[in-house]
């Protein structure tokens, strides 16, 4: 019983009480600002949530990109050019980067070196010599070069002192500065993956989109053909289509047919990923509205269809680049890919071709550390955007 | 069980029959054929060509008639035995190859043996113990075994046998069994020398193992029977083994099919690199000089070999899944 309004006198009309305090009709089910933010997160949003879980994908990607900006500037970030030859420095090896003299702080700088010939090996000894310090110097004046084939530049992030050397990964037997060329080698083989796959993407889209939608015989007949494509080993086959290539191609034109074979090759699983996606989809009742409302198919498949797997065709891509990247590299390994003048990782690794090299220049074998790496990378972060392609699981 | 066993050899022939197709195109590409190179070897070499014998011999491997009934020529005769003649060697192609192509067999054959030792243990591990150091430990060590080149990591194997045993690991077996006629000193001899190029091909392969099994594994361990096997207090290792583990290694036979080529592929560089006796190098060096039917036939014989061994994957998967073996005959 309520005692604060007493009761009306009986006959008189009851009296309307209002609340003035404003009410909220969802108070029940409110949810915390932190819930709030998940539920009207956009699709894109939880992914890179999701994403953002997965450490080593995030450190995949930022290395990824970094290497990718690398060899924007790699005329800037080289410390030679690509061809610079240092005839008295011929497979002089990894120079140290000091930071004290004499106990005394110079900054970085290398010791400047003598090379005496073994008369009886033929081999080059290189020793340091102790008193001539040699300071790196930093956005400095070096080999001139055309930045993208287009400006006339000689700047560079880092080169050696006056009259110095800096061979921070050694040189090769024209004495060319592995470094540098392995930084040039990076926008050939980094490159060489990404246009192998778009060419794959976009066949194993129509490819694999028109098979999964339409079905039937063409159905049918991609199935066979990506049976057969699967079933044959692809070194060989890319051995057998690099072997194709006439040797009077120019360097530029062979990179563009090896990149075609990789792509030409490398479709099925993506168009297999198409398919049973597509078969999958086309199920749902959104497409069966779109149908009802007279879209026809290829805006069926591009606008509603084609969105709803992006994610996981682009982690499938991601996936399939470091075989590409591999394969280049094989391939120029037995001289039927790429071929010098043009400078890849796979052309910088035929240098360690023999076991000898191995065991007097172990150097030569640097470039294989940025391949590994970034073939880790690209895995890495292929896992990372599979699993957030599904962000609602 | 017999009707599917039928269908899938069925399935078979035009598989191949397209594969042939494709082989054959590929070989007949390069413009000109072995004999134009032949000549123009000849001649900068300065000697004499005798022109009619180059055309009595096109005349009589068939170069004179169009590709289409030569394809077909070829067919015949591989369906007969007759791979064709190997000009480079002047040898009938199946007297060059020899051994080289068991040889690929058994080292393909042996690395996956090795590849589902090493990724069986460790996609378990990964699989019950996900997430932990463990799992990141040695999912890092398989992905680096498939980081890393092939052919590198032959060439420093190579090294590092040289200095560590101080014994050479090229070739297949020691020299003088090469050419030899088998013996069971020869069979020694290659087992000693076959577990080089069976770690280098397998690094590449466990990788992508480890990871579907655990994938696979994983799906199973959080389906709703294992939650009820482990509230009914059935033994942790129990929960693990006698269903889940059943069901994963449905895929782990299935996954032959996808394994297979990639071994084969790695075996070819491998191959190259260490010269061993299998079919790569002798296959670069056909490809080179457009001896067109040594070439082809190694290609069809790798494509045989993978196409046999996914056969034999989904017979065996059948055998165990008697799902897979009722919709036989039916197309999914």
């Amino acid at each position: 019983m309520n005692t604060h309004s007493p009761l009306p006198a009986p006959g008189a009309p009851l009296q309307h009480y209002v609340s003035t305090a404003p009410f909220d009709p969802q108070s029940v089910e409110a949810m915390t600002p932190e819930q709030a933010k998940v539920f009207q997160a956009s699709q894109l949003r939880l992914m890179w949530w999701k994403f953002r879980k997965h450490r080593l994908a995030v450190v995949s990607g930022v290395f990824l990109l970094a290497l990718y900006l690398v060899i924007m500037f790699c005329e800037f970030l080289a410390p030679y050019n690509l061809h610079t030859r240092n005839m008295d420095f011929i497979y002089a090896p990894p120079q140290r980067v000091h930071l004290f003299h004499n106990g005394q702080f110079v900054g970085p700088f290398v010791y400047g070196r003598q090379m005496t010939l073994d008369m009886d090996t033929l081999k080059r000894n290189y020793t340091e010599k102790q008193d001539e310090v040699q300071p790196i110097r930093f956005f400095c004046k070096g080999d001139s070069y055309r930045f993208w084939g287009l400006i006339e530049g000689d700047r560079h992030f880092v080169c050696p002192a006056e009259n110095g050397q800096l061979f921070l990964a050694g040189t090769d037997r024209l004495g060319r500065d592995v470094l540098s060329r392995i930084i040039y080698g990076a926008r050939i083989s980094l490159t060489i993956g990404l246009v192998g796959i778009s060419f794959s993407f976009v066949l194993g889209i129509v490819i694999g989109g028109l098979a999964g939608y339409h079905g039937g015989v063409f159905d049918l007949i991609v199935q066979r053909i990506i049976e057969v494509l699967q079933s044959i080993p692809s070194i060989p086959l890319w051995l057998s289509l690099a072997a194709i290539m006439p040797i009077t191609w120019s360097p530029i034109l062979i990179y563009f047919g090896i990149t075609v074979i990789l792509g030409l090759l490398d479709w099925t699983g993506l168009a297999r990923a198409v398919r049973s996606k597509l078969l999958a989809l086309r199920e749902e009742d959104y497409v069966l509205a779109a149908q009802l409302m007279g879209a026809k198919s290829s805006r069926i498949i591009g606008r509603h269809l084609i969105p709803g797997f992006m994610s996981h065709l682009i982690a499938t891509a991601t996936i399939s680049i470091p075989g590409m990247i591999l394969g280049e590299t094989a391939l120029s390994f037995l001289g039927l890919g790429l071929r010098a003048p043009i400078t890849s990782w796979g052309i910088l690794l035929t240098e360690a071709r023999s076991v000898s090299v191995i065991a007097f220049y172990p150097w030569l074998l640097l470039p294989m550390v940025p391949v590994v790496l970034v073939i880790l990378a690209f895995n890495f972060l292929g896992d990372g955007l599979r699993d957030a392609a599904d962000p609602y699981k | 069980m017999l009707r599917y066993i039928v269908w899938r050899i069925a399935v078979m022939v035009p598989t191949l029959l397209i594969i042939s197709a494709l082989v054959f195109t590929i070989i007949e590409l390069p413009p000109g054929d072995y004999f134009d190179s032949y000549v123009a070897e000849l001649r900068a070499q300065g000697e004499g060509v005798d022109s009619d014998r180059i055309e009595m011999m096109r005349k009589e491997y068939g170069f004179d008639k169009p590709p289409v009934i030569r394809y077909f020529y070829w067919v015949g005769g591989m369906l007969q035995g007759d791979f064709g003649y190997s000009f480079e060697y002047e040898l009938p192609v199946r007297d060059v190859v020899g051994d080289r192509m068991w040889l690929t067999v058994l080292v393909s054959f042996v690395t996956i043996i090795f590849t589902w030792l090493i990724a069986f243990p460790i996609g378990m591990y990964s699989a019950t113990h996900q997430y932990s150091w463990g799992d990141y430990g040695l999912t890092f060590l398989g992905l680096l075994g498939l980081a890393i080149p092939n052919f590198m990591l032959a060439l420093i194997l190579m090294y590092f046998a040289n200095i560590w045993f101080g014994t050479s690991i090229g070739h297949l077996m020691d020299q003088q069994y090469l050419g030899q006629p088998m013996s069971w000193d020869k069979a020694k001899s290659i087992l000693a020398h076959l577990w080089i190029p069976v770690l280098i091909i397998g690094t590449g392969g466990t990788a992508s193992m480890i990871r579907r099994l655990r994938a696979n594994l994983l799906d199973e361990l959080h389906k709703q029977y294992v939650v009820t096997a482990r509230a009914k207090g059935l033994s942790p290792f129990k929960t693990l083994v006698k269903y889940p583990l059943r069901m994963a290694l449905n895929f782990f036979i299935s996954d032959i099919g996808s394994i297979l080529p990639a071994i084969i592929s790695g075996a070819e560089i491998t191959a190259i690199v260490l010269s061993l006796e299998t079919t790569g190098p002798m296959l670069i060096k056909a490809l080179q000089s457009q001896d067109m039917y040594l070439a082809g036939s190694f290609l069809m014989f790798l494509a045989f070999l993978t196409v046999i061994g996914v056969l034999i994957s989904d017979l065996a998967l059948a055998l165990l899944d008697p799902r897979i073996r009722l919709q036989g005959g039916s197309t999914k």
